[in-house]
């Protein structure tokens, strides 16, 4: 079993807006880009071009049609039948939790949380391939590479945010940089001032599955509400035009235009 | 590593180069790390003005595509039967002498006999110049396939269009109305926009059939059934006019609201502009200092007076006399009249549209107060057209943006066009807040550049194959009025055909109507598969020999391409492209500019690593061939080459016009001219200092109103991108449209043919009209139900989708429908069915799908692979169980008697496939390619 270091201030983490993810795997792909020719990589692809391509992903985008409350409409056909639901699109990778689980079981140390930054990763020269983290995370964070017999996992590209041969401005993770929405954002979680700090308390930025206890450090913020039928102005009484008696076109006979 | 010994600090690569994405259309700058001489890695260049650092899913798997395994390594040689994929490897020599020599005698035959076909790339700057000098009519790119009726809309309406040549006001919009778009052109512009506009709170709503990724995060979705948006933007248009919500000032200054119309049926220029004898259009106007002298029409006095005439009161209704007393009436007045009527009343559009007509009254009270009651003020001094100073600018902060989904059925022109009237009425062009050209846009509507249709001495045609009609003389018919393209483009067919029809090729060049091809050119267009609608028949017509001479039907294929797509298998000469990283390219404001509204943009690819197999780009091929057969411009004075560097030196030294070349920087001997000016030989080297892109940003003056803005016509002007400084008229009323009809209806020199006159007159209605579909393949009652295809983000465009990291996100397809339509055919999840066309039936796999509109039936494109192509395994998803709607998609109409096309555009109309649902016995059985076709085993 493997402690874990003394609580730090500093959580690095990621916070990470569904109000504006398309689910466009933008994240996903850049993130197995730098990591596969990265200082934890490869990330074995098994089969590329046979059947079933399967291989390690540090981030993966899923898409849920959810049931929301359902909103008046009045109408018939498509709206009425489909209002009822909304889609969202769920990128998953580690949470870097504050008490994982994946590392209190690990029998080998290999698991462990950096104490300076929070940062889960494996060490791959001391992991067995046991998989018991896997089994311990509920979240699903973590990826079997079936080529090396070793987990591997998000590492909150560790080799690039503090990566000095890097421009500052390209110190984040490889996510973050790539996502075209920039529905994703890096930073420290941990100290109640930072950009991202400020972006979950005024957004309302929540923790997955809390209850659990393993106090995830990344944070989702929810959908924004929806300016729908509700955002709706008044509506205007407008002239009853009877085109029996009027034209319609007559109001505009004597509206003076500036050219 | 051991983590004891983690080393946080090693550098990407050895090397970093930018250079330009190829992975879709998009064109996002890159930086390439490059390790060891091979590429570590693939990020967004920050300093970009397209992307700004951020890169999508296809443009970080780029180094999947780099080095992928369906890399064609050399020339080959057809030795098997067509279709069989049976080739042997030769030198390029070998390959271009062949090709030399096929296309030598077809030049001096008849170059017609040569149909050169480029598929979704973005030198079309070269090859229709190319097409020129060989002196072919037959020379388009993937637009007729792909979105011409958003291209031709556009530019014969707004002298712009949506596309990537237009964009909402990303940082000012407070209201954005998307429609049928679901990933496109532009890809990562639009995502960042969309992440700007969520961050201001402005409103979203998504109109599309299908929720998907853009309508998961707009704030409403707006389920239409397909091909019916036409008539939701007539009833909002209706809705505006019948409350007064319209913005009748920026009609009269921005567009041809206010130009009388003549009102003589009958008479051979019924429906023109009345124009005074200097051909000025002329409008009704309120008596003033300047024109005191009135006449009276009912109550009202009135002058008929130049209608660009600045400071003048126009009239935009009545009737008035003009020239010799002959009965006119404004172009506002015709619309309203159209729009007014019941038939586009919310009410009469709600059950065809499915969409509820409170809902749609809404939306255009929404609209309406956004633009009129949320007006914005810009405090920007600026110069109109006309002189005039302005101390701000007035917004009306509503944007739209439309592809696919309206633009991919017969009605799409009509349909672009109503959508650009709503704009109008809104008064939301070009302004703060609204859609917003992006420059060389706008250009006069419609451009001034018409097709080439006569040759020159030297063979050459008289201007690129590619153009835009003004009138009936500018048709490519012969004096029988028949088409004079193998794809019928520019013919009384399909008039405007701005982009050609590449769907229509393939059958017309098989058929030998209107006449039979020698060779058919295609450059990564995937015609033998998803480049093709009714698929399997089109791979037939490829392989088909004429049974009197034992020959094919098309003698010969060449196809060029990077990789082994389908269509390889049906090509005679394959002439083995490079992949992105290895060669050059100019992505010219000639072509298809990656400017933004703010600025100006052009940009280069550069080898960032060395081809490792005997290919050549296919852009020098070009220039080696043309050299070979002598072509015009190809060669020097002394019969040599005159590129033989390729086209990298092509880039810097051609000149289309005086000063004028494929790359608008860093101009002029010393590098210091912008737009026009000579050669600059070190052109190149500043490209890549700067990042591999030049931006000239628009003055701060010029940057909204651009239509009829002096600082933005000047600079516009002075690089080159407009023929004169003058104002761009709007097209609220088409007149272009009118002069086809008045032929169709007997008057003028060049008339169509009796067969296509009603057709033409019917379609070519100079105010937008709405109709289902065509005579010849009206709704059937025996398939209810629509399909159509969406973008998968992760494979947008779908060039290279055996992608080993994308097909891992998504290697096969489904069916989606929504759970109430599946349960009304007994569809459980996850069943395998039948989905039946009057062209063919498929077997795929079920998904229910609440996120769809009831009615419509849905599933990604660009996965479903033929087996054997891209050099994936012969069980691979793709081609096991994944694929197409192009099967089912009919190239001709039902009755055979056109192209399944937009009659007006010749746009493919693979949007307006209806099908039913068959239930398989055996549903829960797999299905596998040789069951999915009925009938063929491709």
């Amino acid at each position: 079993m493997t402690s874990l270091p003394a609580p730090a201030a500093k959580k690095l983490g990621l916070v990470i807006d569904l109000d504006t993810c398309v689910g466009c795997h933008a994240c996903a792909v850049a993130c197995k880009e730098w990591n596969d020719g990265g200082s934890f990589g490869p990330l074995t692809d098994e089969n590329p071009y046979a059947a079933e391509p399967l291989g390690v992903w540090f981030n993966r985008v899923h898409s849920y049609e959810v049931t929301r409350t359902p909103t008046p409409c009045g109408g018939d056909a498509p709206a009425a039948a489909t209002a009822a639901t909304m889609s969202v699109h769920f990128p998953r990778s580690c949470l870097h939790c504050e008490t994982p689980a994946c590392v209190s079981v690990c029998p080998t140390g290999a698991s462990y949380k950096r104490a300076g930054d929070g940062i889960v990763l494996v060490d791959e020269d001391k992991c067995i391939g046991c998989q018991l983290c896997s089994w311990a995370c509920p979240y699903g964070a973590r990826e079997f590479s079936a080529r090396h017999g070793t987990m591997q996992k998000c590492t909150l590209c560790v080799d690039r945010i503090y990566n000095e041969t890097l421009d500052e401005a390209d110190r984040q993770p490889a996510c973050v940089l790539a996502c075209p929405t920039r529905a994703r954002h890096f930073g420290d979680l941990g100290d109640e001032h930072s950009a991202v700090s400020k972006l979950v308390a005024e957004r309302g930025g929540y923790a997955l599955m809390p209850e659990l206890g393993y106090r995830p450090v990344n944070r989702y913020l929810p959908p924004r509400p929806r300016r729908d039928t509700a955002a709706q102005p008044d509506a205007p009484k407008p002239e009853p035009l009877d085109r029996a008696q009027l034209s319609p076109l007559l109001r505009w006979v004597d509206r003076v235009l500036s050219r | 590593m051991p983590h004891a010994e983690l080393k946080l600090d090693t550098p990407t690569g050895d090397v970093v180069k930018t250079t330009t994405c190829y992975m879709c259309a998009c064109r996002c700058g890159i930086r390439v790390h490059l390790k060891d001489g091979r590429v570590r890695y693939i990020d967004g260049n920050p300093q970009h003005p397209v992307n700004r650092g951020v890169i999508c899913a296809k443009g970080s798997a780029g180094i999947k595509q780099h080095y992928s395994p369906a890399r064609l390594s050399k020339p080959l040689l057809r030795v098997g039967e067509r279709g069989a994929g049976e080739f042997r490897e030769i030198e390029w020599d070998e390959a271009l002498e062949l090709a030399a020599q096929w296309l030598g005698a077809i030049r001096a035959r008849n170059p017609d006999e040569l149909a050169f076909f480029t598929g979704r790339d973005q030198s079309q700057a070269l090859t229709g110049w190319w097409a020129q000098q060989f002196g072919t009519v037959n020379y388009a790119a993937h637009g007729g396939f792909c979105s011409v009726n958003m291209a031709a809309a556009g530019l014969y309406t707004l002298g712009g269009s949506f596309w990537e040549f237009g964009e909402p006001d990303w940082e000012r919009t407070k209201y954005l109305m998307l429609w049928g778009v679901a990933e496109d052109h532009d890809s990562n512009p639009i995502k960042t926009g969309l992440g700007k506009l969520k961050e201001r709170g402005a409103k979203i709503v998504a109109v599309n059939p299908v929720r998907s990724g853009y309508g998961a995060i707009a704030d409403e979705w707006v389920p239409i059934n397909p091909g019916t948006d036409g008539l939701l933007a007539g009833a909002l248009i209706h809705e505006l006019l019948r409350t007064d919500r319209i913005d009748l000032d920026f009609l009269v200054r921005y567009t041809n609201a206010h130009h009388l119309v003549i009102h003589e049926p009958g008479a051979a220029d019924d429906g023109l502009v009345a124009r005074d004898a200097l051909g000025h259009a002329l409008c009704a106007a309120r008596p003033g200092a300047r024109h005191p002298a009135a006449s009276r029409s009912g109550n009202v006095d009135y002058v008929v007076v130049r209608a660009d005439e600045p400071d003048i009161a126009p009239l935009v209704v009545g009737e008035y006399l003009v020239g010799n007393a002959r009965r006119a009436v404004p172009a506002f007045q015709l619309l309203a009249e159209r729009y007014l009527d019941d038939g586009f009343s919310p009410d009469a559009v709600a059950p065809r549209c499915g969409v509820p007509a409170e809902t749609i009254r809404r939306l255009a009270r929404e609209l309406a107060t956004t633009a009129f009651d949320e007006a914005i003020t810009l405090e920007q001094p600026w110069t109109d057209a006309w002189g005039r100073e302005h101390a701000t600018m007035t917004g009306r902060p509503v944007a739209m943006h439309a592809m696919r989904g309206i633009s991919a059925h017969v009605n799409g022109f009509h349909t672009c066009r109503a959508l650009h009237v709503l704009q109008m009425l809104l008064g939301a062009i070009d302004t703060p807040g609204s859609f917003r050209y992006q420059p060389p846009f706008p250009k006069p509507a419609p451009p001034a550049n018409r097709p080439g249709r006569t040759r020159k001495d030297n063979g050459a045609l008289d201007a690129a194959p590619l153009g835009f009609v003004h009138t009936p003389a500018d048709l490519l018919v012969d004096a029988e009025g028949r088409p004079r393209r193998i794809d019928k483009a520019y013919s009384w067919e399909y008039p405007l055909a701005a982009h050609g029809l590449m769907h229509a090729v393939i059958r017309n060049a098989w058929a030998g109507d209107p006449y039979r091809i020698d060779t058919l050119l295609m450059f990564m267009a995937n015609m033998g598969w998803n480049s093709a609608m009714n698929t399997t028949e089109t791979r037939r017509m490829l392989c088909d020999r004429d049974p009197a001479t034992g020959e094919y039907r098309i003698p010969h294929i060449i196809y060029a391409d990077a990789y082994a797509s389908e269509t390889v298998a049906f090509a005679d000469l394959v002439l083995p492209d490079t992949t992105y990283l290895e060669r050059h390219d100019a992505i010219s404001l000639l072509d298809r500019p990656i400017s933004d509204a703010d600025a100006a943009s052009d940009a280069i690819r550069q080898p960032v690593v060395a081809p490792d197999r005997d290919v050549r780009p296919f852009q020098d091929v070009l220039l080696d061939l043309g050299a070979r057969l002598n072509l015009p411009g190809m060669v020097d004075d002394a019969g040599q080459p005159k590129y033989p560097r390729g086209f990298a030196q092509y880039m810097v030294e051609h000149e289309r016009a005086p000063g004028v070349g494929l790359l608008a920087g860093w101009r002029g001997a010393d590098g210091t001219r912008e737009g026009r000016g000579e050669p600059n030989p070190r052109q190149l080297e500043h490209y890549i200092a700067h990042g591999c892109h030049w931006h000239a940003p628009v003055p701060a003056a010029g940057r909204y109103y651009k239509m009829a803005n002096r600082a933005y016509l000047d600079w516009a002007h002075g690089l080159g991108f407009i023929g004169a400084a003058e104002p761009v008229v709007l097209q609220l009323y088409c007149e272009t449209l009118q002069r086809f009809r008045l032929a169709a209806l007997g008057h003028g020199e060049r008339q169509p043919p009796a067969r296509e006159r009603e057709r033409v007159a019917r379609h070519f209605d100079p105010l937008p009209q709405w109709y289902a579909a065509l005579e010849g393949n009206e709704a059937d009652a025996a398939y209810p139900l629509a399909a159509i295809t969406q973008r998968p983000m992760f494979m947008y465009h779908a060039w290279g989708s055996q992608n080993a990291w994308l097909r891992q996100i998504a290697a096969r397809n489904v069916l989606y429908l929504h759970p109430d339509t599946a349960r009304a055919h007994g569809v459980a999840d996850g069943d395998w069915i039948w989905l039946a066309s009057p062209r063919a039936r498929i077997r795929v796999q079920a998904r229910h799908h609440a996120a769809t509109a009831p009615g419509t039936l849905w599933t990604w494109n660009a996965i479903g692979k033929s087996k054997g192509a891209w050099k994936l395994a012969a069980d691979a998803p793709e081609s096991r169980d994944g694929f197409l709607l192009n099967h089912l998609i009919g190239d001709e109409l039902d009755d055979g008697s056109y192209a399944n096309a937009d009659p007006v555009t010749g746009q493919a109309a693979w949007f307006d496939l209806r099908v039913r649902i068959e239930c398989d016995a055996e549903p829960l059985l797999p299905g596998t390619r040789t069951l999915m076709i009925e009938g063929t085993c491709t």
